[in-house]
């Protein structure tokens, strides 16, 4: 494996792939589904109230 | 089904495979940018004349890394005109390639020393260290003179040029075997150091500090400074880059 | 392991070993280092043996604070992490004066510059910040899992053996015993040590989320986790090399030259990436909102913060090493996320900052949530003006000059100075059992003069870089550089006592805290005026009166 085949696979299918799993991510966070479920562990921390 | 492993509450109830996916994500970027520097070869080009340190200028940079010096001196001169005309020519990856530690340092509060070596003389180097102020009026470096007045315990040099064999500094037999005489030998003007010589080209074979009785401290720290940058001839290259 | 440590006899035979170590050092450093294992191994055993070893929290542990979970260690974090502080920021002073009056250097071999740089950062670094994170995580970790410590003789372990390192650390600075690589200075066997230490918090940490009852990880926690398992992975890369002996201090690099340098800065920036980052990130989404007591603005962005943030901070070491022996691709590389990173920090600062929608009149009343929001404005100031240093053409001009240091500080100061204390504010009264800090005006105080401060020191340490950069590259129409480097050297004066000043203020600020806390603790409570009186307006104080509908 050379430094320039590395680039070249950078450049293209790592470069397509990050944008790939990013958007994967980022929908998978906030598809509508996982409001309640957030919600719920936002307020967790509220929940009981020995000393925090 | 392999949709519901990559169930929202799967994942954040897991601590196990929270962990696992959390140490992949750091490991990335680090295997990507790391690991190719050790076997791309044009990452560090061979350049004539770099060669593994001799047991006193080891010494005295070990005194170097000890004080700290790295904390305010860089060893690495980036390509710009004005670092080049400053400092000289700008520092290729090969002659920092036997530093085990590296010292490229991280901030100028002094000027660089990749380059440092012939620049001043022994005598300069003993003024400065002892009372920077004496000779640069401006200096804000703190005084060495302590380095003077100890003497320079090396301990075992052979157990040091070993550990440097084990992480790759090609180091030969006879280098290990007569370590500590080849430190007393650079520093002692009657010494018979033809044979260090020959094995370390261009070693500067002299007393430092300026009393040849003693060998201190002050004698391995000068001699690693009056080294730096010496090992590369630029000149001889210079030539070479010239447009026929 | 429980038994193993409890069990003093283990402890007299490590006391043993280290005495031989001690006594057959082939250097004076390494004995001497020896010898505080050895005293630190006999405490330990005598402590195991007398019963009392994991009690001895019990001593800070006041009557009426009495709580479901093990917080001992949490009042022995709160103090250790103001002593260090302290003793990290009189260090960061001195050294600050020291380079503005280098008579201060004392002539002596200790007190160099050289070898007390090193001291002040691992001492705000790894002994304020580290045990601020120890601290904080242990509380953090019990309530959100809802559950006790698990293994709590291992989690005294932890925090004592943690100090040792500190201990071992900073006395090796002082005698010149450092690997010579910034902020991964502790030399072989205390890399060693602290590795021990490390997987031991790994396991109460771990171990404390799978027995909790509360079914979901809070997202406090994943941060957490991550700055454990990634400053572990990074300290034992980092800290691969070869000791000379095995009965001296010095080490060998296993790596040289350019591979030496990325690892070094891949651990250096992840240091700030993880240690000051990403564990300082956790006690946020803890401690803003409980203070705030509103939810984090927005949980789903936490996580998209979380994992981007993770997976981009890791590559951003190459920008340390620009324009250097460092191959051009791997600086890009570097240079590129970099700029990347910009946007989940702020993703982050945003979640935290819009955790107080709706709520923002706090800022007006209340001084702690005052200094969390100061702490996220610095923490978007430098993961602003980092991305914009690691632009390879700003970088030329910044690099090896006191603008790094500026930045780093208003980063420390700032984020994770502020962001600690208003933790700790948070935390005194309830870990003492107080209805309240002993003074809030003097949080406010100390909230003036830390702001103040980092105002100094960001401001001179900016002109301070800029010029000393600028002077470095100037050139006269005679086509010769323009400055010696001393000249540039003696340009700096002025900066250096502003900066000294600013650094001045913070300490202040700091020794008002430790007052503050100290009274706390003895159960004292200022009588003051309120933070703000809102005066009685006759011409506002009238009944409504309906208006109907046209």
């Amino acid at each position: 494996m050379s430094y320039e085949l590395l680039r070249d696979f950078a450049d293209s299918w790592g470069l397509a792939m990050m944008v790939v799993l990013f958007l994967a991510f980022g929908g998978w966070a906030f598809r509508p589904g996982s409001r309640q479920i957030s919600n719920d562990a936002a307020h967790m921390i509220f929940k009981d109230d020995d000393n925090g | 089904m392999a949709f519901k492993a990559l169930d929202h509450g799967k994942l954040e109830r897991n601590v196990g495979l929270l962990g696992l996916l959390a140490l992949i994500a750091v490991m990335i970027g680090g295997l990507v940018e790391i690991a190719p520097l050790f076997w791309i070869d044009s990452t560090v080009e061979k350049v004539k004349g770099v060669r593994p340190y001799t047991p006193l200028e080891l010494a005295g940079r070990n005194i170097y890394i000890r004080e700290g010096c790295y904390v305010c001196h860089s060893q690495m001169i980036r390509p710009f005109r004005d670092e080049v005309e400053r400092y000289g020519h700008y520092s290729l990856a090969a002659e920092s390639m036997y530093d085990h530690p590296f010292q490229w340092g991280s901030k100028r509060t002094g000027p660089d020393l990749s380059r440092v070596g012939g620049r001043y003389s022994d005598q300069w180097h003993r003024e400065h260290l002892k009372d920077p102020r004496s000779v640069v009026p401006e200096s804000i470096m703190p005084p060495y003179a302590f380095l003077a007045e100890h003497d320079l315990k090396p301990g075992d040099m052979a157990a040091h040029l070993t550990a440097l064999r084990d992480v790759g500094v090609p180091y030969t037999k006879k280098d290990i075997e007569r370590a500590n005489a080849d430190l007393a030998a650079q520093a002692d003007p009657d010494a018979d150091a033809a044979d260090l010589a020959k094995r370390y080209p261009k070693a500067q074979i002299r007393d430092y500090d300026g009393d040849p009785a003693r060998l201190t401290e002050m004698d391995a720290l000068i001699a690693y400074l009056q080294m730096l940058g010496t090992l590369v001839d630029f000149k001889a290259a210079e030539a070479q880059e010239q447009p026929k | 392991m429980e038994e193993v440590i409890l069990r003093g006899g283990a402890w007299y035979l490590a006391a043993f070993i280290a005495f031989l170590a001690a006594a057959f050092g082939v250097d004076t450093g390494f004995s001497v280092h020896m010898s505080i294992m050895c005293v630190a191994a006999l405490i330990a055993a005598f402590a195991s043996n007398a019963g009392f070893d994991y009690r001895l929290g019990h001593f800070v542990q006041p009557k009426g604070a009495a709580s479901r979970y093990d917080d001992d260690l949490v009042r022995l974090g709160v103090i250790a992490t103001l002593f260090w502080g302290m003793a990290g920021f009189l260090a960061g002073l001195y050294i600050a004066l020291q380079l503005a009056f280098p008579a201060l250097n004392l002539g002596l071999e200790y007190t160099t510059f050289g070898r007390l740089r090193p001291l002040h950062t691992s001492a705000v670094i790894f002994a304020f910040g580290g045990n601020a994170l120890i601290a904080t995580s242990f509380y953090v970790v019990q309530r959100t899992c809802r559950a006790r410590l698990a293994f709590p003789a291992l989690a005294r372990f932890v925090f004592w053996g943690y100090q040792l390192f500190i201990v071992l650390a900073a006395t090796g600075y002082l005698m010149g015993i450092t690997e010579g690589r910034e902020y991964a200075e502790p030399e072989w066997y205390v890399d060693l040590w602290l590795t021990v230490v490390w997987v031991a918090y790994l396991a109460v940490f771990v171990g404390t989320i799978v027995k909790r009852s509360e079914p979901h990880i809070y997202v406090a926690n994943w941060f957490y986790l991550s700055f454990i398992i990634t400053v572990a992975m990074l300290h034992l890369v980092n800290n691969l090399t070869v000791p000379v002996s095995f009965l001296g201090s010095k080490s060998y690099s296993a790596f040289a030259g350019v591979q030496d340098a990325l690892t070094q800065w891949w651990y250096g920036h992840n240091a700030v990436g993880f240690f000051l980052t990403a564990g300082f990130l956790a006690m946020m989404y803890y401690f803003v909102p409980k203070q705030a007591e509103r939810p984090v603005y927005s949980y789903r962005l936490s996580i998209i913060h979380f994992w981007s943030l993770i997976f981009l901070y890791i590559w951003a070491g190459p920008h340390h090493l620009h324009y250097t022996a460092l191959p051009d691709w791997a600086q890009t590389l570097g240079m590129v996320f970099s700029v990347m990173l910009w946007m989940p920090s702020w993703g982050g600062m945003i979640n935290g900052l819009m955790t107080l929608n709706g709520a923002w009149d706090k800022i007006r009343i209340d001084p702690i949530i005052r200094m969390m929001v100061m702490a996220l404005a610095f923490y978007g100031m430098s993961t602003f003006e980092g991305p914009m240093m690691s632009i390879k053409a700003v970088n030329s001009l910044s690099h090896y000059t006191d603008w790094t240091i500026g930045h780093v500080h208003s980063g420390a100061l700032g984020w994770n100075g502020m962001i600690t204390f208003a933790s700790l504010y948070y935390l005194v009264p309830r870990l003492w059992g107080r209805p309240r800090l002993y003074s809030l005006r003097m949080v406010n105080w100390h909230f003036w003069l830390s702001t103040i401060g980092i105002v100094l020191y960001a401001s001179s340490m900016w002109v301070a870089g800029i010029m000393q950069g600028l002077m470095w590259r100037e050139y006269g129409a005679d086509g010769y550089l323009v400055y010696s480097f001393a000249e540039t050297v003696a340009a700096m004066h002025p900066m250096y006592l502003i900066r000294a000043t600013g650094g001045l203020l913070y300490l202040s600020g700091a020794i008002i805290m430790v007052y503050n806390v100290w009274q706390t603790i003895a159960g004292n409570i200022r009588t003051e005026r309120s933070m703000t009186e809102t005066p009685y307006d006759p011409e506002a104080d009238r009944p409504l009166v309906a208006v109907p509908a046209e």
